[in-house]
């Protein structure tokens, strides 16, 4: 199926999963937000990865979306903890309040 | 090859359509749990296209891990902190942040659309010939047994690391987001998936 | 023993370093008997290595004595290494024989003095410095000394520190000096870059060769005049001399007399190659230089009052005829002078230091007179200086002028006339401190009341300084203070017997000794003047200088002794023409002007661009600092900016197929 419509289509279409996952990273504040948003940058490249996969007829790419769930879940994970630990110490911060690396 | 049928443009736009549309619910909605209902409509939308792929089981890996682990995840947290849903959208603090984000996002689109189309032709499409398709060998669970071989035979060494890195998130987590006993309230603990 | 030459040097440096060190425990006046003993040692070396040139024949008669490598860097080498030739060794004849002989003046002269030891340490620094000068073998050691002396000439006029006067006059010296040697500097930079090497034998003989170019030459020789005229006391930097009478008599004799300032004119002789080799105006213009400043410090001297100061335009005046003889080719007859000029004033500024001594420190010749009753020693041995320095036969001073005045006429007879103008002049002046001094009334009765009697000089008893009306006595100096004087007052009187010309029957094998002992150096430069009007009448310039020198007596004689004629000193001459205080004028207003204009351009360009580097990088610092917002977002930002550049060269680029 994917000879019908064409990886190009699937890879545009990741591209602009892509790209719309990082323009939401740089433009919204709230912390929670920008984890979805690397979520959607996430998905895009497996989006990548399996079209790729198919196209190139290699199991190494699907093997490949395997892993990058996982780390993608462990990750999650960690970032969620991080940012209860900061947010039960200032509740309602955003992503500008935090700017100790401030120089 | 044959031509793409009708069901096959009806099953892609649709899919792309929910993931586009649930992108920029992500990015646009105020509400975190709106959005977060965004990005479950995008990681369907994913899975339906791996299917559409022949890639099986990795559509439900996405369902379960994706949608029902990590955005569940998304959400115990939100009602936890009670994020609030009055951050201003349309007030900027960082000025240069805007078009800095535009020219990223346009950039990217741009360059890798550009990389994309040109790229078309160098694509050798040879479907099939390394991945087994239930509709050509018969055999339904022809993917996972491909994709368990692939696993647990090339990537047995990585597969282990994964399991370990999964080991040191958890602790990691619990430690991170303990209460100390000198701390007033009570200790909370993460759910975390597998 | 030629090879002996570094002992020269050798002896006052040993002496320095060990007055360094026990000078205090020696203490007054075995500090100044191991100073004495030091220079003589020195000038026993001379003596060996002297005698030990005399058995070689004619040309053998230089030896280089190379110590070590001193500067060597690429093609740039320099090596501390001595040259010991007739001219070398003449000079270091007189130096270390003087300076001996004003050692040992200074131990009498000194006694008594908080810092006896430190004032020998710091002669015998001078001699070493003095030597090293001589006996150079390059310019670069020539200037080591060069500027030793000039230290040690800052250390001994400013001796006496805690007079503000002296400490200015020694200041005003070190840097009307320093403008010399600037001049110095620029030459050895210019020789070294024509030439390729800073010794006398590569330069004199590219001079000799005619590789040397007739502009550079004349570059060379102007500069090293500046330097001369800084280290000489001559037109236009002369102005030092006179305030450096503020030291004690003995670094008069020593220094302002005898040797640092004759340094001047032994560099010239030194490279008289190049001299030769230049355009013409550059002689000219030394000769000219010479005989001006000659007649300048003549007409100051007899207006003055104080007879150090006397003295000292004196030597002003008599270097400008050692320029006039260096200018018009007289070489021989320029060292000629030196020798005898040395001889006689340092004996007539011992004398002066023994009547001021006697004179318990009064230096006005107004106060003084008839001295001689008193005196006698050193009335006879400065009336032997006076006949000398006035040019009256046979003494030595008649011999060594007649002999400048003959290459004058030979060159230009405007130089001539001005050089027998000055001879005039030098004769009543010297004439009129010794009637003013020696002769006449005994004025310093009237002194008494404000003199103290200082202590007694070595080996004297108490002596009576007033006598039974309670009126003030001058005293007669110590043996250690007349010996030398009877020692220079003879060679001052037969000095000509070095250089006496072909006259009167003299026998040619006796006469211009000097001349053949010198002849391997200047010979390239000597002018050649056998052929002249002036040569061929000899006797008739013979006379005429005679005729001046004891015109000049007569009528120093009919002002100050018969008081015939009224004494014409105008203020215009006591004051130097205000050509010092023109200087110090110019100095402390448009000078500083201009002087603060460099330091304000030092402070702000040099320092400020140093500075400014150091402040720029904090400026540009402050301004990146604003970069650092701590959003992370704007981070996240700019790293996607980054990723879209990378794709952007890959895409387009280089092209990703």
């Amino acid at each position: 199926m994917i000879a019908a419509i064409g990886t190009s289509s699937y890879l545009l279409l990741a591209a602009l999963l892509f790209a719309i996952g990082a323009f939401g990273l740089l433009v919204r504040r709230n912390p929670l937000i920008m984890f979805m948003c690397i979520e959607l940058m996430l998905n895009a490249a497996n989006l990548t990865f399996v079209a790729l996969a198919t196209q190139l007829g290699d199991i190494n790419g699907q093997t490949a979306v395997f892993f990058v769930m996982v780390v993608a879940a462990a990750e999650v994970v960690v970032g969620l903890g991080i940012l209860v630990s900061i947010l039960r110490r200032r509740p309602g911060a955003t992503a500008d309040d935090l700017a100790e690396l401030k120089g | 090859m044959s031509d793409a049928t009708f069901l096959e443009y009806v099953v892609f736009f649709s899919a792309a359509i929910m993931i586009l549309g649930g992108a920029i619910g992500v990015i646009t909605l105020k509400n975190p749990v709106h959005a977060a209902l965004g990005l479950v409509l995008t990681l369907f939308g994913v899975a339906v296209q791996f299917v559409a792929m022949e890639a099986h089981f990795l559509a439900a890996v996405q369902v379960i891990v994706y949608a029902g682990a990590i955005v569940v995840l998304f959400l115990f947290v939100i009602m936890l902190l009670g994020v609030d849903e009055s951050i201003d959208l349309s007030i900027e603090p960082i000025p240069i942040q805007r078009p800095l984000a535009a020219i990223m996002g346009l950039g990217l689109v741009g360059l890798l659309g550009a990389a994309i189309v040109r790229a078309e032709d160098a694509l050798v499409i040879n479907p099939g010939s390394g991945i087994d398709v239930a509709g050509e060998t018969g055999n339904n669970d022809s993917n996972i047994q491909q994709l368990a071989t692939n696993l647990y035979g090339d990537h047995v060494f990585a597969f282990q690391l994964t399991s370990v890195l999964l080991i040191v998130a958890v602790a990691g987590t619990v430690l991170l987001t303990r209460k100390w006993p000198r701390d007033a309230g009570s200790s909370e603990s993460e759910s975390s998936d597998a | 023993m030629a090879d002996l030459v570094w002992l020269i040097p050798a002896f006052p440096l040993a002496g320095f370093l060990l007055l360094l060190v026990f000078g205090r425990r020696l203490g007054d006046p075995n500090a100044g008997y191991l100073a004495t003993a030091m220079v003589f040692g020195s000038f026993a070396s001379t003596v060996l290595i002297f005698f030990d040139l005399l058995s070689k024949p004619a040309e053998d008669r230089d030896t280089v004595v190379t110590l070590f490598s001193w500067l060597p860097v690429g093609t740039f080498q320099v090596d501390m290494a001595f040259l010991a030739d007739p001219l070398s060794i003449a000079m270091c004849l007189f130096v270390t024989g003087i300076g001996g002989l004003i050692h040992l003046f200074a131990v009498g002269y000194m006694h008594g003095d908080a810092k006896f030891s430190k004032f020998f340490l710091y002669l015998n620094l001078f001699v070493f410095s003095m030597t090293l000068l001589v006996l150079g073998e390059n310019l670069l050691v020539t200037f080591l000394g060069w500027e030793g002396v000039g230290t040690c000439s800052y250390l001994l006029i400013a001796f006496w520190h805690s007079r503000e006067s002296a400490a200015t006059a020694g200041k005003k010296a070190f840097v009307t000096n320093r403008v010399g040697d600037w001049g110095v500097m620029l030459a050895m930079f210019l020789a070294f870059s024509a030439v390729g090497s800073l010794s006398y034998s590569v330069i004199n003989e590219s001079a000799e060769t005619g590789e040397l170019a007739a502009s550079t030459a004349s570059a060379i020789a102007m500069l090293l005049l500046l330097g001369a005229a800084g280290k000489s006391a001559q037109l236009p930097l002369y102005i030092w001399l006179p305030d450096a009478m503020e030291g004690p008599t003995p670094v008069s004799a020593l220094i302002h007399a005898a040797t640092m300032v004759t340094g001047g004119v032994f560099l010239l002789t030194r490279i008289n190659p190049v001299i030769a080799a230049s355009y013409d105006w550059v002689p000219t213009t030394i000769a000219w230089v010479g005989v001006i400043t000659a007649l300048f410090a003549a007409t100051i001297a007899l207006a003055q009052n104080d007879i150090k100061k006397v003295l000292a335009y004196s030597t002003v005046s008599q270097i400008g005829y050692m320029m006039l003889a260096v200018g018009t080719g007289g070489y021989v007859a320029a060292i000629f002078h030196m020798i005898t000029h040395a001889a006689f004033k340092a004996l007539m500024f011992l004398g002066a230091g023994s009547v001021i001594h006697g004179m318990h420190e009064e230096q006005d010749m107004r106060k003084m007179g008839a001295l001689r009753t008193v005196m006698p020693i050193t009335a006879g041995t400065f009336i032997v200086g006076w006949l000398a320095i006035a040019g009256v036969p046979p003494f030595s001073g008649f011999w060594s002028k007649d002999e400048i005045l003959l290459f004058a006429l030979a060159d230009s007879p405007a130089l001539y006339v001005v050089g027998i103008i000055t001879a005039i002049l030098t004769a009543f002046y010297m004439t009129r401190q010794v009637i003013m001094v020696f002769f006449g009334e005994a004025k310093w009765t009237s002194a008494a009341n404000e003199a103290e009697a200082p202590e007694p000089a070595e080996g004297e008893e108490p002596i009576e300084t007033h006598d039974a009306h309670g009126e003030f006595k001058p005293h007669e100096s110590p043996p250690v203070m007349w010996i030398p004087l009877v020692v220079l007052a003879v060679l001052a009187a037969f000095g000509g017997v070095l250089n006496l010309p072909k006259l009167f029957g003299i026998p040619s094998g006796v006469s211009y000794e000097l001349e053949h002992w010198l002849e391997p150096v200047i010979e390239f430069g000597e002018a050649d003047i056998t052929g002249t009007w002036a040569y061929d009448n000899k006797y008739i310039l013979v006379a005429i200088a005679v005729a001046a020198a004891l015109s000049g007596l007569a009528l120093a004689w009919l002002v100050y002794t018969k008081k015939r004629i009224k004494p014409w000193e105008p203020t215009l001459f006591a004051n130097g023409w205000y050509y010092d205080a023109a200087v110090s004028w110019f100095m402390g207003t448009p000078g500083r002007e201009g002087f603060q204009v460099v330091t304000d351009f030092d402070a702000k360009v040099v320092d400020g661009a140093v500075n400014g580097v150091g402040v720029a990088v904090k400026e540009a610092a402050t301004e990146v600092r604003k970069g650092q917002t701590g959003y992370v977002r704007q981070y996240a930002g700019v790293i996607g900016i980054g990723v879209v550049l990378l794709l952007g060269w890959f895409v387009v680029i280089r092209g990703i197929l």
